[in-house]
């Protein structure tokens, strides 16, 4: 009886993975811990206090008590040059100097200031006699779906999955070069389509544990709910775990040292931790440079991610960025396999 | 020798690098059934030789033919890698996979194999069969990479210095592997700078330096061109101010040959009985003081030395 070549080479590839704890943390245990601080620094708090500065002078008193009618202010009578330190370093969102007119100063850029200008405003025209003249109703929210942790849990499984197959891949591709191991294969009649298929498919049983662990966690902890179909989720997870073994078989391909191999690898992942939407929405980068963020295989995939998780959105209408995932793997293996250095 | 044609034969054979030539030139031929060994120092081309008949290294001249097939050609590279088995001299083993996984691993890539139990038992590992490959001993390695070499059941074992670093104990255990071996049929082509092995091993060796074979026969015949078969080696406590000239050695009776190396003086020599109390003679005469003297019976290492006047180990 014979064992088939490919599941020998798969069953090395994670046997050699999960003999090594160290690989077990940085691919299952780090991704939850970022998930956790990450969720627990930017939880939604309640509605948050703005502090705001009276600076010292005729009026400033009948000023205070007039904000500190207004729910969410808090406010501190300070002298001028007191006032503008703690406008500087940012301990107060708006400074009010009384007189006519009353002056705010504050930087316009911040949200928090401009927050504390509308407030303050409101209160000092309303302690002047404005009338509202329509009347309105607060309906206060907060459904998961929209907040910091929602977005960021599909955005750590896409990075995960680029994670886990650029180093899973290209590391061991390397580790088996300079340990002159590729050359012995060679030296045996194994089908080299054999050794690069090992690593997709040992990527994928793992794959599924990496999802289990990370979204098991984010519902347990934070209540992130997976809106769409746990399939699509799956299967678009698949894609996204076969590109980026593609691309890290093509990383790997000539470095025949492990230090040359991680800084191709930091050089293709780091661009993609910063653009691709991961922390926070790509949206933010100018025009210019949308549709070449939108091109990259994580932000394809971090796109479907969310898509699927937060919109619900169905696997029909997520051709674009699918296609786009698939691109990018296909191409780096075809590459990888012609430039491939066996020994 | 025999009627069947050689398992390997080469011709011509030349690999040049960015500024050496590995193999310069180079002719073999290995029976079938013997053991064939390439002897030499280090950088001597033996590796590269060995990983060109193996089908790793493309040469960029001359004929390779191994088991009657060659290279080349793409289907016959694929029967012939089901017929070779091949150790490396620097592969490392996955260190985190038993010797039982990484024995399956390479079994599963040959169509006849021997069964796991079975190479296991061919290289003496029964008891390390559930041990991590990082946790062996180097002599354990170096056999469980020669158990990996014959689990497809090879007609033809190449082994590239199989026993550099080992103890003596773990060499003596991988020759009796290689023994076992030849004793089923076994053709072997191995590399070694060890001339101790090559003589115990070898049916044939060739010795080569520069990418060349400076000498080709049995260990016996190789030995017995140096025309005497005990080496006499003297040092001088005041080097060479009272040194007899090489001429007035080579006078001596029973010796065949003088040379002068750095620290020392080898004669070859026919009659130790002879040579010696007529050297002591002369030297008494000269007044020069012993600081050595040693005779061995002739090795390989000698017919280097007289070759290449250089040492084996440091040449």
């Amino acid at each position: 009886m014979r064992d088939h070549p490919l599941g020998q080479l798969t069953l090395a590839r994670m046997r050699e993975f999960y003999r090594e704890p160290e690989a077990i943390f940085w691919v299952f245990g780090f991704p939850l811990v970022l998930a956790f601080a990450l969720g627990i620094a930017f939880r939604n708090r309640g509605p948050g206090e703005l502090r705001v500065a009276v600076v010292r002078g005729p009026g400033d008193s009948a000023l205070a008590v007039a904000l500190r009618g207004a729910p969410g202010l808090v406010v501190a009578v300070l002298d001028s040059s007191e006032a503008r330190l703690q406008l500087r370093t940012g301990r107060v969102a708006l400074g009010v100097t009384p007189g006519d007119p009353i002056a705010y100063r504050y930087d316009s850029t911040r949200t928090e200031s401009r927050l504390a200008r509308l407030e303050v405003d409101a209160a000092v025209q309303r302690a002047r006699g404005r009338a509202d003249p329509v009347v309105v109703r607060d309906e206060r929210v907060t459904e998961p779906g929209a907040r910091y942790i929602d977005f960021l849990i599909p955005g750590l499984l896409g990075m995960n999955l680029m994670g886990s197959g650029l180093w899973g891949v290209g590391f061991s591709v390397v580790q088996a070069r300079t340990k002159k191991l590729l050359k012995r294969y060679m030296a045996t009649p194994m089908r080299k389509s054999h050794y690069l298929l090992s690593f997709v498919l040992s990527r994928l049983v793992f794959l599924f544990l990496e999802i289990a662990a990370l979204v098991g966690f984010g519902w347990w902890m934070f209540h992130v709910g997976v809106r769409g179909s746990v399939v699509a989720l799956g299967f678009i997870t698949m894609l996204g775990a076969l590109s980026f073994a593609g691309l890290g078989m093509l990383v790997a391909s000539r470095a025949r040292t492990i230090e040359a191999v991680s800084g191709l690898m930091n050089l293709v992942m780091l661009p993609m931790w910063i653009l691709s939407g991961t922390f926070f929405s790509y949206a933010r980068f100018p025009d210019a440079m949308q549709p070449f963020v939108k091109a990259l295989p994580l932000t394809a995939l971090n796109d479907a991610l969310r898509a699927v998780m937060i919109d619900g959105t169905a696997l029909a209408q997520l051709g674009p960025p699918l296609a786009i995932v698939v691109a990018w793997g296909l191409a780096s293996f075809a590459v990888a396999l012609r430039i491939f250095r066996w020994r | 020798m025999s009627l069947s044609p050689p398992a390997i034969r080469c011709a011509q054979l030349v690999k040049r690098y960015a500024d050496v030539i590995a193999v310069a030139g180079l002719d073999l031929a290995v029976e079938t059934g013997e053991c064939f060994g390439l002897l030499g120092p280090n950088g001597a081309g033996k590796t590269t030789t060995i990983e060109i008949l193996e089908g790793l290294t493309v040469p960029d001249a001359g004929d390779v033919e191994v088991l009657g097939r060659r290279w080349t050609d793409g289907a016959q590279a694929r029967v012939l890698r089901e017929r070779l088995g091949i150790q490396l001299q620097e592969t490392q083993l996955a260190d985190k996979l038993t010797v039982e996984e990484t024995i399956r691993l390479f079994r599963s890539f040959y169509r006849a194999s021997h069964a796991v139990a079975e190479v296991l038992a061919l290289v003496g590992l029964e008891e390390k069969r559930r041990a991590w490959v990082g946790k062996l001993s180097g002599g354990q390695k170096q056999r469980l990479a020669v158990a990996c070499a014959l689990v497809s059941r090879p007609d033809l074992l190449f082994l590239d210095e199989p026993t550099t670093g080992l103890d003596p104990q773990s060499r003596r255990q991988l020759w009796e592997v290689i023994g076992r071996f030849r004793a089923a049929g076994g053709t072997v082509l191995l590399t070694t700078h060890y001339m101790e092995e090559a003589e115990r091993l070898c049916d044939r060796v060739a010795i080569m330096d520069h990418g060349k074979v400076i000498a080709l026969g049995t260990p016996r015949a190789l030995i017995a061109s140096l025309g005497a078969e005990h080496v006499v080696e003297f040092a001088l406590v005041d080097g060479a101010a009272r040194a007899p000239q090489p001429e007035e050695l080579a006078t001596l009776p029973g010796v065949r040959a003088v040379r002068s190396g750095p620290d020392r003086v080898a004669l070859t020599v026919a009659e130790v009985h002879r040579a010696v109390p007529a050297l002591l003679a002369l030297l008494e005469r000269r007044g020069a003081e012993l600081s050595l003297l040693a005779t061995h019976h002739a090795t390989l290492e000698d017919v280097f030395v007289a070759l290449t006047g250089r040492q084996l180990r440091d040449a």
